[in-house]
């Protein structure tokens, strides 16, 4: 957490008031509460009427799948369909499958190229009059690769179809601007910025009215209930404020820094393969297969050396599970288990760098004799 | 350089306390839960089990609370391979395998050891009621708890590789030990069925995978005296469960004498028919030199079963036991593990045996 969002949070957790409350107390938190949202607001190049706090990524994602689908189906029987891009995060995902399973939704899943890109081709055939939501991240979580959403907002927009996009990855290091890409719902998290963890917003477009998922006070416009945070939102609006300030200058560090890794891994390893798209992607993600391996045995050889990298998701019992997102890239599952994420944030450092650059090859030396014993 | 040990955890509180202890003796310690089902949820339920969610959450806390890395590790397929279908096939044929003692030897010790060595590992440590020190396998001091019987089936080279921290202390004391070093699986009870039938039913887990097979039920005279709905349901010496239309002659129990999966019959008779004077068992695995000729030990045929005297007699892959006195409900597919005193000194497969009354 960066210490200015630490400080303002702190700030906040010593003062009373519920910023819903009409007296001064009250009052205080509100005002709190509405410079906070201006500060997001101005940073996403939204309004801040268009700033929905909610405890988090997986809420928003949540409020926006669900409540944008079942308002339009509320306006429209006839609308249904979902389309949502095959590589999307678990919180949308798991959101669009339950729409399936539950509320009758037909769900298409976006195929995307090698990249794990969706082309705007891809979108623009699926869509018809029978289509509800389009919901497509702006950038990977796992392979950094990040979707042409000004192009995708613009197709589902002329079929008069809300389009949601999950940013919580690609808020902290591109420029990222709501009104200017066309989204009807953008996703934001506060801890991925450098804010607390537990909190995160919607920006959800003038007009665009999901279907509550909390009922309650009617707060947040009337779409999420539940009293603000507001120590939360404080030190989330301070983290939004730091991070708009730097990401220019981190991003352009990050992905000198990020290249140098590449190019290491490669040297160490020859066949290792980068996944997702060499140029358009998250300047802090790199992205490998590395073929015979177990990315288990990777992460746990790795850890030993103090280097923290990951996997992917695992079942809840903990067993990794092949990545949803390199399979539909192309993958086979072999590839998809033997792959691992490192990711490069304001903490890293040229020794960091160095320091796997050294460990990579001996690493993944050691885990293919594992992987074939 | 320091030693790296791999501390299996299974989510109770003993492989807990020996990945602490493990640690606590300046070892370099990562836990590892083995996962062994591919659908978690369809295993046990129940207090306690190798494969449940609750079983890794538990070993992770373990961990945490030790402050050691932790993984899971996915043996599913290899499991349910060597233990689960190596288990209903033996039960088909009409022997009693010991599914605890084939996990030892083919997943504990053989592919997590492999894996573990691979990744650069020295040693596996698990929560073993037994002592191994200098090449020598010995009992638990709790005798109660003693765990040597399954892990007489490793081989010399497999043990090299073993950590067993739990050997020198009672389970009562590694109860209170969990709650000293605050790990809260400390109240957690101990496992005592098969982690792999959720309820318990072994009968009902070999029909859903066999199918029903009915067949008769005879007494020594080839009268038939009752029907079963798979011979695969029997053990030897077993006497509930027979469901006989008639009582014997003589108004005694009965017990489960033979099973013959050939003729999918099931021969019951007097508990006195059961006695077994010698045993031949095969494929012997030995923790010291082989022995040549015959010699006078102490052998345990089941776990946690009785202790009897007896002559050994080893013949390549062959082993013969002559009982002091007679022992009952001796089941081929179970391990007889001979021991001198506490000391292992091998095991070897029950494959046939010679009965008192014959």
């Amino acid at each position: 957490m960066l210490p200015e969002a630490i400080a303002a949070m702190t700030a906040e957790l010593a003062e009373l008031g519920n910023p819903s409350s009409l007296h001064a107390v009250g009052r205080r938190a509100r005002r709190v509460v509405e410079e906070s949202r201006e500060v997001i607001a101005e940073a996403f190049g939204a309004r801040p009427s268009e700033v929905i706090f909610t405890s988090g990524g997986t809420e928003a994602d949540n409020l926006a799948v669900k409540g944008l689908y079942w308002a339009a189906r509320a306006a429209d029987p006839a609308r249904v369909r979902v389309l949502a891009s095959a590589v999307e995060h678990h919180a949308v995902l798991d959101a669009v499958q339950w729409l399936a399973d539950h509320e009758g939704a037909a769900v298409e899943w976006l195929p995307v190229d090698g990249s794990g890109r969706v082309r705007p081709e891809t979108l623009r055939a699926a869509m018809g009059p029978d289509v509800a939501l389009v919901t497509v991240m702006w950038a990977n979580n796992e392979v950094g690769t990040v979707q042409p959403v000004a192009e995708l907002a613009a197709i589902a927009r002329e079929h008069g179809v809300p389009f949601h996009t999950d940013a919580v990855q690609a808020a902290a290091a591109l420029p990222v601007g709501f009104t200017a890409s066309g989204a009807h719902a953008l996703t934001l998290s506060g801890h991925k910025l450098g804010g607390p963890l537990g909190v995160g917003a919607l920006l959800l477009a003038k007009g665009t009215d999901p279907v509550p998922v909390l009922h309650g006070g009617g707060q947040e416009r009337d779409v999420r209930s539940g009293t603000l945070d507001t120590p939360a939102i404080a030190g989330f609006a301070a983290a939004v404020r730091v991070s708009a300030e730097r990401r220019a200058d981190e991003a352009a560090r990050l992905a000198a820094l990020r290249d140098e890794l590449i190019a290491a891994v490669r040297a160490a390893v020859p066949d290792a393969i980068l996944n997702g798209d060499p140029a358009g992607r998250l300047p802090g993600n790199a992205h490998f297969s590395f073929p015979g391996c177990e990315g288990d045995a990777l992460l746990m050889l790795l850890d030993a050396r103090g280097i923290a990298c990951s996997t992917g998701s695992a079942c809840s019992a903990g067993v990794s599970q092949p990545s949803h997102v390199l399979l539909a890239m192309g993958a086979d599952p072999a590839r998809a288990r033997g792959s691992l994420r490192f990711t490069l944030g304001h903490t890293s450092t040229e020794a960091d760098v160095a320091e796997l650059a050294q460990a990579i090859g001996p690493v993944v030396e050691r885990a293919r004799r594992a992987g074939l014993s | 350089m320091t030693l790296r040990v791999l501390a299996a955890m299974s989510g109770g509180v003993d492989s807990a306390v020996a990945a602490a202890r493990a640690a606590e003796a300046g070892y370099d310690v990562t836990g590892v839960h083995m996962a062994l089902s591919s659908n978690p949820q369809s295993y046990r339920t129940g207090a306690r089990g190798c494969c449940t969610l609750e079983d890794s959450r538990d070993a992770r806390r373990a961990a945490d609370v030790i402050g050691i890395p932790f993984y899971v590790w996915d043996l599913a397929e290899r499991f349910h391979q060597d233990v689960v279908e190596d288990f209903v096939s033996e039960y088909a044929a009409g022997r009693t395998p010991n599914p605890c003692l084939r996990c030892n030897e083919k997943i504990k010790f053989a592919a997590l050891l492999d894996r573990a060595v691979a990744l650069g590992f020295d040693a596996v440590c698990t929560g073993h009621y037994a002592r191994w020190e200098g090449g020598v396998l010995r009992r638990a001091v709790d005798e109660a708890k003693d765990q040597s019987y399954v892990l007489a089936v490793c081989t010399p080279e497999q043990l090299a590789r073993a950590l067993f921290p739990l050997g020198d202390t009672t389970k009562a004391g590694i109860r209170a030990e969990a709650e000293r070093r605050g790990l809260t699986v400390a109240d957690k009870p101990d496992s005592h069925d098969i982690c792999f039938i959720a309820d318990g039913d072994t009968r009902a887990f070999l029909a859903e995978r066999l199918g029903a097979a009915p067949g008769p039920i005879v007494d020594a005279d080839g009268t038939t005296v009752g029907e079963h709905e798979g011979a695969y349901g029997f053990t030897i010496g077993q006497r509930k469960g027979l469901k006989l239309g008639r009582p014997a002659a003589d108004g005694k129990a009965r017990y489960v004498l033979d099973i013959s999966p050939v003729t999918n019959t099931v021969t019951v008779g007097p508990r006195e028919a059961l006695d077994v004077v010698e045993i031949s068992a095969e494929r012997p695995v030995w923790l010291g030199e082989v022995p040549a000729g015959a010699f006078g030990c102490q052998v345990q045929l089941r776990a946690h079963g009785e202790v009897y005297d007896c002559t050994a007699e080893v013949d390549g892959d062959r082993v013969r036991l002559r009982l002091a006195e007679a022992a009952r409900g001796v089941a081929a597919g179970q391990a007889a593990v001979l021991y001198a005193g506490d000391r292992v000194l091998g095991s070897a497969t029950i494959d046939g045996t010679v009965r008192a009354s014959a």
